[in-house]
């Protein structure tokens, strides 16, 4: 730790004070003259053809401004809401992406599906028309059930058996051939429960159209602002990049959620020209639960071959991934190139076979979720390992040390398509048992047991593929864009820094940490470094924020940037000291050469860089400011042991977490109270998915847990005090050293929890969300 | 939310008149439910007439043989003032802090949300509901899911609590909404001992069983074998009838126990 706000310094984050005094400026704070209001008409119905949509008496209705249809956009030659990501099936055919029109014209495929939008003068006018709208339906009978989906009636009409694709990766023969020589075999069935992100700040959006610039400007909450632009320029036809200003002021949170391009902002957008007036959209709550993607939603048969001693031989897993009505965004690679190529889990497992076959329902689109497609694998593999060793009497701790990636394995191979680059397990599984107190456990269980209670431990050791993402190899799997970060760093007249980012900060905190970064680089004040991101035209064309990506990407750009000045800053002190490039030193903020008391500050090069009457000309241009984009060499491998201790009421079924451990590999770390942070919210939705949460549609298609007097969002008192730390093994191909951690609670900490309960039960295993009715149940059948 | 009229009403009388004299007029209490159901567009009224001017509505007051809470007073001020334990620790019970600062026994009672917990309050410790116009005994004010023997325009202006020997409320939360899936008010006043259970089923109750048993012996072992009828209860995402039947047995038990 260089300095109290360098890396490595828990430096306040700077952003909060905004946030928690209701300073902050979030979409639907920002108003423009002219502003009108925009309201969604949703189908009430999971599957119906449209008969007929008549807005006569909408556009009657005091106040209202306008009313559009599906047909209205589809004239102005408005294009699908696209895929971004081509999977391919195993007999090399691509996936089926079904149209998906921003506002429907044929049919309605879900609940909360938009087939119309009224424009009022005021919120209340827009409701008024919305009403007084029109519309036939002919009801079909919906798809809900995953596991039967290919054998119902068919959705969509390019989608035969309801089937988008059916993929598969990894040596088949391999792994039959492993099973085959088996001591014993594992297997499980498992249902990965459906979520819904529920970020703070529901979606919205203000479009408005300039027309003497012929400019359309797109206020909002996205998390990466330049692929909604590229979207809404490329696919969607509103108008080219150059014309198309996005911005994504502050945003209340996203957990993948507002990766996506919808519907809403493309219709706003659109209309704003339309009606020749802005026109914003903010979606209630009941909005948000039914129109934003929702996560996870798998059904699994998974089996683990074990030899006689324990050791890992192969991996199965066959997976139906419901993607809901249509293919959102990024919906095609999270059961697949997120979720498949993650089965090595930490372990030398030699040969894996996944199998994924992602199917349509008729509920709302599923797509990234914190973590995506990670958690479920983890899941697979961490219930898989613990209950082998259940089986096979192994102390679940040993089980998975004996099968682990050595230190000296590394870089490791693995028989889904990745190369670890570096890691530790046994030095994160080592920390955790120690803090849990594993050898203590029997003595507290048997407490338990006489208070009538029942006490159960479970671990999760977890592994994510982060920083996405190297852009050649995404590419080549299907991404339709690259996947590097973009950065500038512009040194003010007087020395302070301007940083422009690419990623997109939603509660992240990297107003804080991009500004730690570039102050401790550049040895200047923390409080001289400002962050700007979130603009299309402020920053240059950037990925934003998904995948725990920031820092790894995101921060490497910075950080080549920032090195990129230090270089042209020397060239600059050099000439100022009378000396050679190569002779200048810089450190903490002061520009040295050798033998010399003569010296330069930070401020001084930068202000000969603008006011240019003692400076290099004839070599340099002037200004000091510059831009970097980095693209990875590779994923990062964060990784850690996550480990759950429940105590569960016998008589209500109700369970208690009452210590949970996490020990978690994030390489450097660069603010540890922000990192410790991020953990805590991730583990949270862990916590959360296992217990609490439960996106339930009934068989009509009605979604039921869609408010919260029925979804159960995890709340501080459902949560013990976590106990987290770190090792390290910093990351070996970025310039930072670091990984990333932004989803690691979220995907170690599920499987924790119901290897837990499990455990405390006895059961081999249980449906999350494990309610006290669930329990309760299972200790009956008990 | 529709258009209405909003009104501030100075006294019980012109809230009254208010009411009496529109087409559609709702009262509005604390407007926990009120409030989102407007918001949503499920209700379209003409007129919303605030109670929350009315001083003669508001305090927690206890005499030598009963307690007296205001019909607006508020579910915090029902916490910190109680003298009655088991009303004090329902009440902090209820939603969450923004919740209990704004929401009332009135507004909760003449509302009979079938998971409630204030009816189990009022039932269970046999309250007397006073109105603008008479008074009501808990046994025969809660006639139904969300309907009471409240007039139309008649306004909860006190609930009277008589001081229990004993009385104690557990309730099993609903993990979303911190509604009771089940709650069970067990009392013992004068030497007759109540068992009421909100949440269970559509309306709050008298487990009679219960109460017949703990009148031969005051132990939680006494309604231990007491089956509930579970035919009538809800069953929702979050519990089955069966399992709330169950768990009225539970919470009843939990109850006795922490009073014997």
């Amino acid at each position: 730790m260089a300095t109290e706000t360098g890396i490595g310094a828990s430096v306040r984050r700077t952003e909060d004070a905004r946030f928690i005094t209701g300073t902050g400026r979030y979409t639907d704070d920002i108003n423009v003259p002219g502003q009108t209001y925009c309201v969604f008409v949703r189908s009430t119905h999971a599957r119906a053809k449209i008969k007929s949509i008549d807005t006569s008496d909408a556009l009657s209705t005091p106040g209202v401004v306008a009313a559009f249809v599906g047909a209205d956009l589809a004239k102005d030659e408005i294009g699908d809401l696209p895929c971004g990501w081509l999977v391919k099936s195993k007999d090399g055919s691509d996936m089926i992406a079904p149209p998906h029109p921003p506002i429907a014209t044929e049919r309605v495929n879900y609940v909360g599906e938009p087939y119309a939008l009224v424009i009022g003068e005021t919120v209340q006018a827009a409701k008024d028309g919305a009403e007084a709208i029109v519309a036939e339906f002919e009801i079909q009978t919906p798809v809900m059930d995953v596991a039967s989906a290919t054998q119902s009636e068919q959705i969509h009409e390019s989608v035969p058996s309801n089937r988008s694709y059916d993929w598969e990766l990894g040596d088949k023969a391999a792994t039959d051939a492993a099973f085959e020589d088996a001591a014993h075999v594992t297997s499980l069935d498992i249902v990965n429960n459906r979520l819904i992100p529920n970020a703070i700040e529901p979606r919205a959006a203000l479009g408005s159209f300039d027309a003497a610039s012929e400019t359309y400007t797109l206020h909002t909450t996205s998390q990466n602002p330049h692929l909604e632009r590229l979207v809404l320029a490329a696919f969607v036809n509103i108008a080219p990049e150059a014309k198309l200003h996005v911005v994504s002021p502050d945003v209340g949170g996203g957990f993948g959620s507002k990766i996506f391009v919808y519907a809403e902002e493309t219709a706003v957008i659109w209309a704003s020209a339309k009606v020749g007036r802005p026109v914003k959209w903010t979606a209630d709550r009941v909005e948000s639960f039914l129109s934003d993607a929702h996560g996870r939603d798998h059904v699994t048969h998974a089996e683990l071959a074990l030899s006689e001693e324990g050791d890992f031989l192969g991996l199965r897993v066959k997976t139906t991934a419901n993607m809901g009505a249509y293919l959102s965004t990024f919906a095609s690679s999270v059961p697949t190139y997120l979720y498949g190529t993650l089965m090595a889990g930490q372990y030398k497992t030699p040969a894996i076979y996944v199998e994924v076959q992602a199917v349509f329902t008729n509920t709302a689109p599923v797509d990234a979720y914190r973590g995506a497609g990670r958690p479920e694998a983890t899941y697979v593999v961490e219930r898989l390992v613990e209950t082998a060793a259940r089986e096979l009497n192994t102390d679940v701790a040993e089980l998975r040390r004996r099968n682990f990636i050595n230190p000296e394995d590394f870089p490791y191979e693995t028989p889904v398509a990745l190369t670890y680059d570096t890691g530790n397990y046994a030095a994160s599984l080592d920390k955790a048992l120690e803090y849990a107190n594993y050898s203590g456990f029997a003595s507290r269980k048997a407490r338990s047991e006489a208070d009538g209670k029942r006490r159960g431990l479970g671990f999760s050791c977890y592994i994510e593929a982060c920083g996405l993402a190297p852009s050649q190899v995404a590419l080549s799997l299907g991404a339709g864009v690259g996947l590097f970060e973009s950065a500038e760093v512009r040194v003010d007249v007087t020395g302070s820094v301007t940083v422009m980012t690419g990623a997109h900060s939603h509660g992240q905190g990297h107003e804080t940490t991009f500004a730690q970064l570039v102050s401790d680089k550049l040895g200047i004040p923390f409080e001289n470094v400002s962050v700007v991101h979130g603009d299309t035209r402020r920053s240059d064309y950037g990925l934003g924020t998904y995948g725990s990506r920031s820092i790894a990407v995101g921060g490497s750009a910075i950080s080549k940037a920032t090195d990129k000045i230090v270089t042209k800053a020397k060239k600059i002190a050099a000439h100022m000291l009378d000396s050679e490039e190569d002779q200048v030193s810089f450190d903490d903020g002061i520009f040295t050469i050798p033998d010399s008391n003569e010296s330069l500050t930070f401020g001084e090069v930068a202000f000969s860089a603008y006011v240019p009457g003692n400076f290099p000309l004839d070599e340099l241009e002037p200004g000091l400011s510059e831009k970097a984009f980095y693209d990875p060499a590779n994923f990062t491998y964060p990784a850690g042991t996550h480990i759950c201790e429940v105590e569960i009421d016998s008589e209500t079924g109700t369970t208690s977490i009452v210590s949970f451990v996490a020990v978690d590999d994030f390489g450097n770390v660069i603010n540890p109270m922000i990192v410790e942070g991020q953990v805590h919210g991730g583990l949270a939705q862990g916590i959360g998915q296992a217990l609490l949460e439960h996106g339930i549609y009934d068989s009509d298609g009605q979604l039921v847990s869609g408010s919260y007097m029925d979804y159960t969002m995890p709340r501080a008192d459902d949560l013990p005090d976590f106990v987290v730390d770190t090792t390290s093994t910093p990351c070996t191909h970025n310039p930072l050293g670091v990984k990333g951690c932004g989803e690691a609670g979220a995907i170690g900490a599920t499987a924790a929890v119901m290897n837990a309960i499990t455990d405390a039960l006895g059961v081999k295993d249980l449906p999350m969300p494990a309610t006290s009715e669930t329990v309760w149940r299972a200790i009956q059948g008990g | 939310m529709y258009s209405f009229r909003y009104h501030r009403a100075a006294s019980i009388e012109e809230a009254k008149e208010l009411h009496t004299t529109s087409d559609e007029g709702a009262y509005l209490a604390g407007g926990m439910t009120l409030i989102p159901t407007l918001k949503q567009r499920l209700a379209d009224v003409d007129d919303v007439i605030d109670l929350g001017g009315i001083e003669s509505l508001k305090g927690v007051m206890t005499s030598g043989t009963s307690m007296k809470v205001g019909g607006m007073a508020v579910h915090n001020e029902v916490a910190a003032n109680a003298t009655i334990d088991a009303l004090r620790h329902l009440a902090s019970g209820i939603g969450d802090p923004q919740v209990r600062n704004r929401g009332t026994i009135g507004g909760s009672i003449a509302n009979n949300d079938p998971a409630a917990d204030y009816p189990a309050a009022v039932l269970g410790l046999n309250a007397t509901i006073h109105t603008n116009g008479r008074t009501i005994g808990a046994d025969d004010f809660f006639t139904g899911m969300f309907d009471t023997a409240l007039g139309d325009s008649e306004i909860v202006t006190a609930v009277e609590f008589p001081m229990p020997s004993r009385a104690a409320y557990i309730k099993f939360p609903n993990p979303a909404s911190r509604y009771a899936v089940v709650g069970v008010m067990v009392s013992e006043t004068n030497g007759n001992v109540r068992v009421a259970v909100t949440g269970a089923g559509t309306c709050v109750f008298r487990a009679s069983a219960m109460e017949e048993a703990l009148t031969n012996e005051f132990a939680a072992e006494s309604i231990s074998g007491i089956s509930i009828d579970s035919s009538s209860f809800n069953s929702d995402i979050h519990a089955s009838a069966e399992y709330r039947a169950h768990l009225v047995g539970v919470m009843a038990q939990r109850a006795v126990s922490q009073i014997s």
